[in-house]
């Protein structure tokens, strides 16, 4: 290295400075991780949705009902005890588990968790709309959702929506429940403490929040009133480092526990180091291409399909994503109720050929990709660019900040886009509904699903959508997605290519750290360090 | 633009200098130092306007949605609308413009969309890791580079000259971000001698209750040595990063005003009536240059407040700069008027006092 | 110091007599011959002369690149991904398996035209503001320098940002970014100059012969400006570069797949740990071009404009 050009002149700046300094391992209690969360902007979780928000909530704050993070079909009480649900289907009636106490020491009663929920719909802010699509408002949740002692809450809702449906939204991180003595303590202008609980915490989870500096750090503290299993480790301490080759310096440091942002490379060589273990989980999050039904190209369904032919789905996944990724292509992840494993696509250029031919375009066209500028994308981007190149589709790559590409996608400006979508709570509806459900297609369009993004105008399936929310069997509901997922795959101007897998990598003496499917299932109770 | 400080000489330094002025001891001078207040002020309001204006219009012409970053890709429509409705995007421009620049006057920043604070609250968390770091960094730059430059006046045309010279276009000559890398990986993870990135050990941070912000400062204060000497180690290289460039700066440009001096017939007196070598370098015409050496310091420390966004990044310092950037790419744009107030503020004034020291001290400019 | 050529004793004939001559017959030949004795004093600075090459050596990387380049800087073959440097690659390969050398080679070429568009764009800008405002004086001077002072308080990176992120992504709008934020300097210091002549009697007289201002300021005043002008603008070449490769560093400059020096760093950098070459061998690149153009821009100022670096 000729590095010792500029060693020189350190040299002689540091030749001032005058100790050595042994850098000692992380505190024996506490978990310090190396972890990107800028994406937090609010701690309520009443009005968090992003992914790192998403793993505070589940955390520090406990709801009504949660799934088994190894079958999420199966569903437990966590803060309710058992649950009842009428003939009806309309009326879903809660037993609280007793002797349950917040961090403040008051204890959690129906009337907490009423107020919970009546809070996020009152609020009405980004993830409400997953209790609101229950036929919840501002003006009638007070009596639809009630506390009728300390220990039973009613939940009503205005159709037979299948049970599953119903439940599994309640596993939402909008369905927490918050102190409601505490916050209301806070509350200023009428804001049910929202100001106040932004930046604060009124919770009874396993951890409780110690402090957020906002672009340093989030930092937990064991709860000591914890009703369940009391977390293994006193403190965990989050650092914001934006950087994937500074999470990595001070992972193999010793200076972090944990590092959750490292690219495919550098996991590779993660794998190589004895001091190190990858810990891996499938998430709900599936990488797709759009294509703008708007583009006179694109919308002919034959180079739909033909582009679908144009991937290099097992290169990239290999090679680019290197363990970040499966192979994947029905709208519904692995793990959710009727998602279905096919993959009927391949990289087959004269297949596409073909197909391009049909359509009347053997000489291809010109089309834009939009993608964010950061490193995996780029670089699937360009596999993409030379694989369609192949069957003479140029593309041409728009690369974009993260947000400036989706205010362009939000605007359907776009000709080709490439995406992740996560699934917002833990039922198949969550994807059906983005990907086969277009209620207006028109540009004033309110509902702006992904089919609506790509101007894909689907009455029908839009209704079946609907439809296969009453289903209260969950086998015959599961059939009908798998249709459905049949006949996206088919049609549709998705190109769905992968299934993310998250991977953290730790170091050698954290023991059962476990992720969970979704990211509000990465625990961290259970996590020991020697 | 490199996170150095600007190669220009003083005349980078601010309002112009122009004029006619006489030689006006006492009560003329006063007078005069009124007026000129009086005129840069407001020339000053108008600088901050223009800023103002700048800032905010690049702010719309942003291909970012604004409400995005507020309520997230999930949001439902009437969601969107009601917080679109709440920021006042549905004003016309000069409306909006209005509006801001009225509550600023009422000491009202807004608040941030993306930490959910007061960016005014946000800029007081942020502003003093970079304080620390730049004050750091332009100590050490002073404190070596003024040195060099003298010797290599002294020794113009010989081997220490030569040697400052190319010492001083190296700095102007490395992308800091890749001496970032490259002294992360050597001196932090292969040789083990300084602090990994961030400001503090990841562990200690969560313990440590900011008083100043300067944990340095705080850590003195609060008599903990163990915070002291790990904030010590964690600032080192970044600040000597940053040191090395303003150092090359300030080394060239002491040594071009000590040239000039060391010309001077005043110093030959001295010399032929016997006055020591090192008193007439160091006393004499050291002395006599710290006038505009001072503009060129207060310039270069000027820059360095402004929040180096790479070396910050570099180094997971949690200053203005990222702030700064990290608002602007999510069209946060409360924080980034707020932010570009700050800087531009701090920028002005510092310039202003270093221009008013020179017009009210320095015998050359009063002539 | 220049010996004194008086073109007595022993008066060199042909093209060297006619440009040392005293008695020069034109104004070509007066100019000329003052050339050939700047590029004289020039000539014995051998650290500017090292910049001179190292700049010549650039244009001739990015001129001559497809001859050069011994792979194709933008396909890689993926299997031979991140190795070391060896007799086939003698940089190694980055993480898409192409040859870092011919990326280097090309990446020439995006350095050259960054500094290049710069250079044509912010200079006459900074010309034309100063010297109007200098010339004029005034209310046009006050809006001017108001205008100037400005784009000077702002925070410069943070201001090229917020075009890139305006405008989109990507090398042609990195430069009109960088362009936009640096012409304030040359303002600054064309007007400065404009002041020192403005008064003088040329001035006056051909004001007196009924010259327009168009054509005193583009004809008179402005090439007055040029020689420091250019001292100036070479000098920030360098930061130029390192602007446009922090741009490239932070994802707003160049784009992938395009070998330009900044983004193969920040390419490079999550491989720093294993493989240290990927990032290093650019930044070494940036920092010797650099280097380079700094050392070019010193001795021109030297010969051009000594008065302002104190440098005898």
């Amino acid at each position: 290295m000729r590095n010792y050009l500029a060693g020189a002149a350190l040299g002689t700046v540091l030749a001032m400075t005058p100790y050595g300094l042994a850098l000692a391992d992380t505190p024996k209690d506490t978990l310090v991780m190396a972890f990107a969360i800028d994406d937090i902007i609010s701690l309520d979780p009443g009005e968090a949705f992003e992914i790192s928000t998403g793993e505070y909530t589940g955390n520090t704050y406990d709801r009504l009902v949660a799934f088994d993070i190894k079958d999420v079909s199966k569903l437990r009480g966590t803060l309710a005890e058992s649950w009842t649900v009428s003939d009806d289907a309309l009326t879903y009636t809660f037993k609280m588990r007793k002797g349950v106490k917040f961090v403040s020491g008051n204890p959690v009663t129906a009337e907490d968790a009423a107020f919970s929920l009546q809070r996020a719909v009152i609020l009405n802010k980004s993830p409400a709309f997953i209790l609101t699509q229950f036929g919840l408002t501002p003006d009638n949740v007070k009596d639809k959702v009630k506390a009728v002692d300390a220990e039973t809450l009613v939940f009503q809702v205005d159709k037979p929506y299948a049970p599953s449906f119903v439940l599994n939204c309640l596993t939402a991180t909008v369905a927490s429940v918050v102190d409601k003595v505490e916050v209301l303590k806070h509350e200023k202008n009428g804001d049910l403490g929202n100001e106040w609980l932004k930046t604060n915490y009124a919770g009874s989870g396993a951890y409780a929040l110690r402090q957020w500096k906002p672009g340093e750090s989030l930092s937990l503290v064991a709860n000591e009133n914890y009703w369940g299993e009391k977390p293994k480790l006193k403190r965990v301490l989050i650092r914001q480092v934006k950087e994937s080759a500074s999470q990595q310096l001070l992972l193999e440091k010793g200076d972090v526990d944990i590092a959750r942002n490292l690219e495919a490379d550098q996991l590779k060589t993660a794998k190589g180091n004895a001091n190190l273990h990858l810990v891996s989980a499938p998430k709900g999050t599936v990488w797709y291409v759009g294509l703008n039904q708007k583009n006179q190209y694109l919308q002919k369904p034959e180079v739909r399909k033909a582009l679908k032919y144009l991937v290099d789905y097992d290169g990239i996944a290999n090679v680019i994503m290197a363990g970040r990724a499966t192979k994947h292509q029905t709208f519904l992840p692995n793990g959710f109720l009727g998602a279905s494993n096919e993959t009927p696509y391949s990289l087959d250029v004269a297949k596409a050929k073909d197909l391009l031919k049909q359509a009347g375009l053997e000489n291809g066209f010109k089309a834009t990709i939009d993608t964010r500028n950061v490193t995996m994308t780029t670089q699937i981007a360009q596999s993409l660019q030379s694989t369609f190149a192949q069957a003479g589709v140029q593309l041409e790559i728009i690369p974009g900040d993260g947000k400036q590409v989706l205010t362009k996608y939000r605007a359907r400006n776009h000709d080709i886009t490439m995406f992740q979508w996560g699934a917002d709570y833990q039922d198949p509806h969550t994807n059906a509904e983005t990907f086969a459900s277009n209620p207006d297609n028109s540009d004033e369009g309110k509902v702006k699903t992904l089919a609506w993004r790509n101007a894909w105008d689907i009455p029908d399936l839009t209704k079946t959508t609907a439809a296969n929310l009453m289903e209260r069997d969950a086998a015959k509901r599961a059939a009908v997605y798998q249709d459905l997922q049949k006949t996206i795959l088919e049609n549709s101007p998705f190109i769905i290519m992968f299934q993310e897998t998250e991977v953290a990598v730790a170091r050698k003496n954290v023991k059962n750290l476990v992720l969970g499917p979704s990211f509000d299932t990465n625990l961290y109770a259970g996590v020991s360090k020697d | 633009m490199t996170e150095r400080a600007e190669q220009g000489g003083p005349e980078t330094a601010s309002p112009s200098r122009s004029g006619a002025r006489q030689a006006s001891p006492g009560r003329v001078r006063l007078k005069r130092a009124g007026l000129l207040l009086l005129r840069t002020f407001g020339s000053l309001a108008v600088t901050f306007l223009g800023l103002l204006i700048i800032t905010f219009l690049i702010g719309r012409v942003l291909p970012i949605d604004p409400v995005l970053a507020a309520v997230g890709d999930r949001a439902p429509a009437d969601v969107y609308d009601r917080v679109y409705h709440e920021m006042g995007l549905h004003l016309p421009l000069y409306q909006q413009f209005f509006d801001y620049v009225v509550k600023i006057f009422q000491g009202d920043f807004g608040t941030s969309v993306l930490t959910s604070r007061p960016v005014l609250d946000d800029i007081v968390r942020v502003f003093p890791a970079t304080l620390e770091l730049a004050t750091i960094a332009t100590i050490l730059g002073v404190l070596l580079g003024v040195p060099m430059g003298v010797l290599a006046a002294v020794h113009r045309g010989r081997w220490p000259d030569h040697c400052v010279r190319v010492l001083g276009l190296f700095g102007y000559s490395l992308p800091v971000f890749w001496l970032g890398l490259v002294g992360l990986l050597l001196f932090y993870m292969k040789l083990d001698w300084v602090g990994g990135p961030g400001r503090l050990d990841a562990a200690m941070e969560d313990f440590f209750e900011p008083v100043t912000g300067l944990i340095l400062v705080d850590a003195l204060l609060q008599g903990d040595m163990e915070v002291f000497w790990n904030a010590v180690s964690h600032i080192t290289l970044p600040a000597a990063l940053l040191a090395y460039f303003s150092l090359a700066y300030i080394a060239r440009m002491t040594r071009s005003f000590m040239l000039e001096q060391l010309a001077q017939e005043y110093v030959l007196t001295a010399r032929v009536k016997g006055v020591s070598e090192a008193r007439v370098i160091w006393r004499h015409a050291l002395g006599n240059v710290m006038v505009p050496l001072i503009t060129v310091i207060a310039l270069s420390y000027a820059h360095l407040l402004e929040g180096s966004v790479l070396t910050e990044t570099v180094f997971a310092w949690p200053g203005l700069g990222s702030y700064i950037t990290s608002s602007l790419l999510n069209a946060d744009m409360n924080a980034v008027l707020g932010g570009t107030i700050i800087v531009g503020g701090v920028f002005i004034g510092i310039n202003l006092l270093s221009d008013l020291l020179y017009r009210l001290f320095d015998p050359r400019a009063r002539r | 110091m220049n010996k004194p050529m008086t073109g007595t004793a022993t008066a060199p004939q042909g093209l060297r007599g006619w440009l040392r001559t005293d008695t020069p017959q034109s104004r070509f030949q007066a100019r000329m011959g003052r050339l050939w004795f700047g590029w004289l004093t020039f000539r014995r600075n051998r650290l500017a002369m090292l910049g001179l090459s190292i700049v010549l050596l650039l244009c001739a990387v990015a001129l001559f690149a497809p001859l050069l380049a011994p792979y194709n800087p933008v396909q890689g073959v993926l299997n031979d991904r991140l190795q070391a440097g060896s007799a086939a690659h003698w940089f190694g390969t980055d993480n898409m398996g192409r040859d870092i050398l011919s990326r280097l080679i090309y990446g020439a070429r995006y350095t050259l035209m960054v500094v290049v568009l710069v250079a044509i764009t912010a200079a006459p800008i900074g010309l034309l503001v100063g010297t109007v405002a200098g010339y004029f004086g005034g209310w046009v001077d006050t809006a001017l320098m108001r205008v100037t002072d400005i784009f000077l308080a702002f925070p410069k990176l943070i201001l090229a940002l917020a075009f890139v992120a305006a405008l989109g992504p990507g090398l042609e709008n990195a430069v009109l970014a960088i362009a936009l934020t640096s012409w304030p300097p040359y303002a600054r210091l064309a007007r400065a100059e404009t002041l020192t002549v403005r008064k003088a009697d040329y001035i006056a007289a051909a004001r007196l012969q009924g010259l327009s201002h168009a054509r005193l300021i583009v004809g008179h005043i402005m090439p007055m400006c040029t020689s420091s002008l250019i001292v100036r603008v070479t000098l920030d070449m360098a930061g130029i570069i390192l602007t446009a490769a922090g741009l490239g560093f932070l994802g707003l400059g160049a784009q992938p797949p395009l070998p330009e020096w900044g983004a193969m760093i920040s390419e490079g950098r999550q491989f720093l740990l294993n493989q240290w070459w990927v990032a290093t061998v650019p930044g070494l690149a940036i920092f010797v071009v650099s280097l380079g153009f700094n050392l070019l821009g010193d001795g021109l100022r030297d010969v051009l404009d000594p008065r302002a670096g104190g440098n005898g």
